[in-house]
This record gives structure tokens, sequence and C-alpha cells, in this order.
């Protein structure tokens, strides 16, 4: 009985579907336009859930929690945590290199297909650092080094790339305030389409 | 294997190594040509008008015979690529849409999932999936294409090459989901704000810096792909679409939006996913994907069984708009004539043209030249490797080319 009545639903609704009239709609992608009042479906997000994954840590150092390290205490953790994918000086591999300060003139890149793209060479920030290893490293634990463990990692790979000495003790405060090599290596998008291939 | 082209049938696709290959791991496991040829003959009897066809089903299949497959490199931080030689038309089935994560597919139960927005906004705000449905809805048809795609046909240049290993990284759908602009407005976006964070909840926690602009303009938090939830390679349950943009920055399985005035200036936007320059530069924030196109058929491994009339046919995109035209040489880029292009022709989409060819049975370099509403025409490898130079990463949108030669067989025909 059931599947008759499901058969009849069907048929009724492909009648339906020959109704005739020409088609009207919007242009495809275009945000429906309404008159409607802001909608707003959701719910206030608490301090809380906004603490819990408010993670991003920008250039100006803005986002850094309360912690420190050195290189010689990231040098323990290195060899715990990091040397097994990156190698033990972070050169060897097979997982990205992460030490290197060649080329020492000039930033022949688009150049040279076999130059390396290093933290030493390449990353214009030091906190993308601390971004990046907080939210992804290591591979096989994400998420998982504290604060002190992280400043500590930072500060080994800033001094295996001699940006810093190994005494050098990195927080919130001091790590905005390193300049790394490639800093000023970046340009802006300046392709517009039209005649010109840049 | 009889896929979309003409020169892919019964009788040949043993000749065609990789078809061959395919079909034997597949649809007969490890068995000779002759045992291949009766357990093909088993899925289909001689006359199918005298037996009763297969009944009904609540999941549909392919053709047994019919074994698309992508290419997967890297495992859970690598790509898969869109076998593009084996599609028909502009759309890719979602099982066979291109793959790059940066740390595996996560696996997110949509109950749980929540899409947080805050930063400089009036009211920081939570929307689940049933919110994000219950908003107003926009479908639209776009490519997605992983910025690195074409890498392959950039330099170190072999013949061995098909349309899937050169260009795989880019695959159409379309896409059902709630504008941006919409959320923009019901949290309400402080005056000042110029970029936003886009976050996934994958195991990178992978996140990129968006101008605003873009999210006012046309983009998705996209939740359905070609008339189904969104697959879980492309960022179920939900994900940012930003229409012609570089795939990197259409961060999936979304889970955080931060308003900002600056940009973060993450990993994937400094270390990776920026293009170092001939002048000693490196491009950052490189985000729309420039006019492009490859020949999809006659293009290697097939070979053409003989001269005569064979459609070229292939995809072209632009992430500036449509596509205006696409022309094609058979001279090795001497002479250019208009291709047919398939309607729709769609802004940020592919666009499938087709050219017919009398082909006299001389060895010809034949390629492809996409225009897009801007005037931007593709440019050759030669003029690309000049602005760019030979090291760059990333927005290889140079034109391709393939070798037929005389004998019929088909090579990537770019060289150096």
């Amino acid at each position: 009985m059931r599947r008759v009545v499901l058969v009849a639903t069907i048929g009724l609704s492909i009648g339906a579907c020959r109704g005739g009239g020409s088609p009207r709609g919007s242009a495809p992608g275009s945000a429906p336009s309404s008159n409607l009042p802001v909608l707003n479906f959701g719910r206030t997000a608490t301090a809380e859930e906004i603490r819990a994954w408010d993670i991003a840590i920008s250039p100006d150092g803005t986002g850094l929690p309360p912690g420190r390290g050195t290189a010689t205490q990231g040098a323990l953790l290195y060899r715990q945590k990091c040397a097994m994918c990156h190698g033990p000086t972070g050169t060897e591999g097979p997982a990205e290199r992460l030490v290197g300060r060649e080329p020492r003139q000039g930033f022949p890149f688009g150049k040279d297909p076999a130059l390396v793209r290093t933290i030493g060479n390449y990353w214009p920030y030091a906190t993308t650092l601390y971004d990046y290893i907080h939210r992804a490293m290591p591979l096989n634990a994400p998420g998982s080094l504290e604060p002190d463990e992280i400043y500590s990692a930072v500060a080994f790979l800033l001094w295996r790339n001699e940006i810093i000495s190994d005494t050098t003790v990195i927080n919130a405060q001091t790590l905005p305030r390193v300049v790394m090599p490639a800093r000023d290596r970046f340009v802006t998008d300046n392709r517009r389409g039209g005649g010109e291939i840049r | 294997m009889p896929r979309c082209d003409p020169a892919h049938n019964l009788s040949t696709m043993t000749d065609v190594p990789i078809s061959r290959r395919s079909l034997l791991a597949g649809a007969a496991g490890a068995l000779g040509a002759g045992a291949l040829q009766q357990q093909l003959s088993r899925l289909s009897p001689a006359d199918p008008t005298k037996v009763p066809g297969a009944p009904t089903s609540d999941l549909g299949g392919r053709s047994p015979f019919e074994r698309p497959r992508r290419v997967p490199v890297g495992g859970n931080q690598g790509i898969s690529l869109t076998p593009l030689q084996d599609l028909c038309g502009i759309v890719t089935p979602a099982d066979l849409h291109f793959e790059r994560h940066h740390a595996g597919v996560p696996a997110i139960d949509p109950q749980r999932y929540k899409l947080l927005i805050h930063g400089m906004v009036e009211r920081p705000m939570v929307f689940d999936l049933q919110a994000l449905r219950r908003f107003p809805a926009v479908s639209a048809l776009h490519f997605l294409e992983c910025s690195g795609n074409g890498g392959a046909s950039y330099r170190n240049l072999r013949p061995d090459l098909s349309p899937q290993l050169i260009d795989g990284l880019t695959s159409t759908s379309e896409w059902t989901g709630v504008p941006l602009a919409t959320l923009f407005r019901a949290v309400g976006v402080k005056p000042g704000a110029t970029w936003f964070l886009a976050e996934g909840e994958d195991a990178a926690v992978m996140a990129r810096s968006i101008p605003i602009a873009k999210g006012w303009e046309d983009a998705l938090i996209a939740y359905g792909q070609n008339g189904e939830p969104l697959r879980p390679e492309q960022g179920y349950p939900a994900r940012l679409l930003l229409p012609g943009w570089e795939g990197n920055s259409n961060v999936k399985w979304l889970r955080r939006i931060e308003v900002s005035d600056h940009p973060f200036m993450t990993r994937e936007e400094t270390s990776k996913y920026t293009d170092p320059l001939a002048d000693g530069t490196a491009r950052q924030f490189s985000f729309v994907m420039d006019a492009k196109s490859i020949i999809t058929f006659p293009a290697y491994p097939v070979t053409l069984p003989g001269p005569g009339w064979w459609e070229i046919s292939g995809i072209a995109w632009s992430g500036r708009g449509m596509i205006s035209r696409v022309e094609i040489s058979t001279d090795g880029g001497r002479q250019w004539t208009p291709a047919e292009l398939q309607l729709p022709v769609l802004a940020r989409c592919h666009t499938r043209f087709r050219y017919s060819w009398n082909w006299d049975g001389r060895e010809s370099l034949i390629m492809s030249r996409a225009v897009d509403e801007t005037g931007y025409v593709q440019p050759t490898l030669a003029e690309l490797r000049a602005v760019r130079g030979i090291g760059t990463f990333y927005h290889f949108n140079h034109i391709r080319a393939w070798r037929v030669r005389s004998d019929g067989s088909v090579v990537f025909g770019l060289e150096g």
C-alpha cells in the first residue's frame, strides 16, 4: 500500500515538472536579491568558545601566549620530536628542510630552481613559526606542544638559521622583534588581467 | 577503456598501456588479455535485448566497463589528480574531484559541526550546519584549482605526461551554499575590517588570510557539491569557496573566520603559495588564477588509429571571468584558428572547447590558447619564464602542446 502511494506521488510530481511558463531566476552565484531584513540564524558565541579556537598569531605578536624558551632548551625538544622527520640538524630530511641561509646575496629563487626554500632564506616573519608549529606540528601529534616547548623550538630553529644567538630568550615580546633575512623580499600581486603578462 | 574520447574503444584499449594496466588492475584482476575479454563478456550478454535487465537499486554506480581513477601521490599531505582525459563536458564527478590536503581528510560529525565568526564584528556568532542551510542559498558552477597545477609542464619536461599529470589539480562542480556576505551582515562586520582569516578543522588547522572585499563580493560558505553534501575530500560539511582564486585559499572543513584589519602571515601565505619571480622578489597573495587551457584529446597516452577527421577537445578557464575565445594551432603556434565554445560559458568555470581537425597523417604540434573577458591571452612557456623565471613556483598557466607523431602516437609537446 505504501509503495502504491509513493508511485502515485512520483507521478504527480513528474506532471508538475511539465508546467509551462518562462524561467525566472537569479544569475548563477549572485546573492539572493532581496528586500529581506538581515537574517541571523546563528547564536552568540561564548567567550569560552572564542578562547578555545582563537589561535592565530599576528606579525605584531598579538595572540602569543605567556611562556619562554631558548635554543639550548629547544635542542633537546628538537631531538625528541622533530629530528625523526627533519633530520639531526634540520637539513637532512626526509621532511621539509628547515635550516639554510644560502644564497647569502640576493633572493634568486625565481631564477634558480635548485635553491631550497628554508626558514632562514625565505620565511619573512618569525611569528609564523610559532603559529605554524602550534597548529600543525609534530605531524604525528599536532597541537600537542605547550607554549614553552613551542618557544624553545622556535628559538632553536632561529639559532640554527643564524638569526639569533643560542642564549636569546624567545617569548611574546622578543619574537615579533626578530627580523627575518627575507623580510623585505615580498611584493604584492600586480597581475590585473588584460594585455600584460606578469 | 571506452571513455569519452573517440580513440578509446575495446579494440584499441589493449594497445594503450595505461588503459590496459588500469583495466587489468580493476575489472579483471591480474589476468591475461584473453581472460580479460572473457571476463568482459560475462559482464554483458551477447544480445542485451534477449535478457531481462537488472532491477532498480538504492544507489547507482558506474558501468563495470568504466573505471576512471584519480592518481594519488604523497599520502595525507599529498595530492590526487583528476583524470581530465577521461571526462567530457565541464562537470567533474564528485568522486573524481582533485584532492590536496595538508594533514589528511578529517572525519567531522555534522551534528557537532560549528562555524565561529568573530574578531572585528558587532556580534561574534556560531553557526551550526542547520543554521547555515536555513539562510537563502545560491548555487553556482565554478572551477577549483590548486595553484601548483601545471608545474609538471614548466621545467624538466618529459614526453610521457598526460592531461591528468599536468593539469589534474583542477575540477569543476556545482557548489551550493550561503554567501559569506549574508553571514557578514548577520555578525555586523565593523568599519576598518580589511582581511579575514579562514581556518580549517583539519589536523593542520590550515589557515589563510583573505581580503574582506572577496568575502563581500562572491565568497560562499559551501555545503553542497553537484547536488549532494560536500564530499569529505572537498571539505565536508562546509568549506570556503572563493570563485576563481587559488585552491588553497578555499579553506576546507571551515571552522573559524576571524575578521581583522591585517593579514596574519600564516605559513601558507609566506613560506608556501608565494611566487618567486625573475627580478629577485616573491609575489605574495597571488590569489587569482589566470586564464589557461589544455587539450584533453588527443593527448598522451592516446594513439590515433589513422589520419582523417578528429575532434580536438579540451577545457579552458579563467579566474577573472568568462572565457571569450579559445584558439587552436595544429602547426606549433604559427597559425591560430578559433575553436567552438560549448555553451554554457560561465565565469570562473571550466569551458569545453571543440575543434574539428582533418589530420593529414604528418607529425603535428597541436596547442590551445585561451583568451578571457579581460583580454588576457594565455602566454607561451617562453613568455611566462621571461617574467617569472625558470625557478618560480605556482600559477603555471602557459600554453600546453601535444606532439602527434606520424604513427598516431601522442606525447607532451613542450621541450626544455
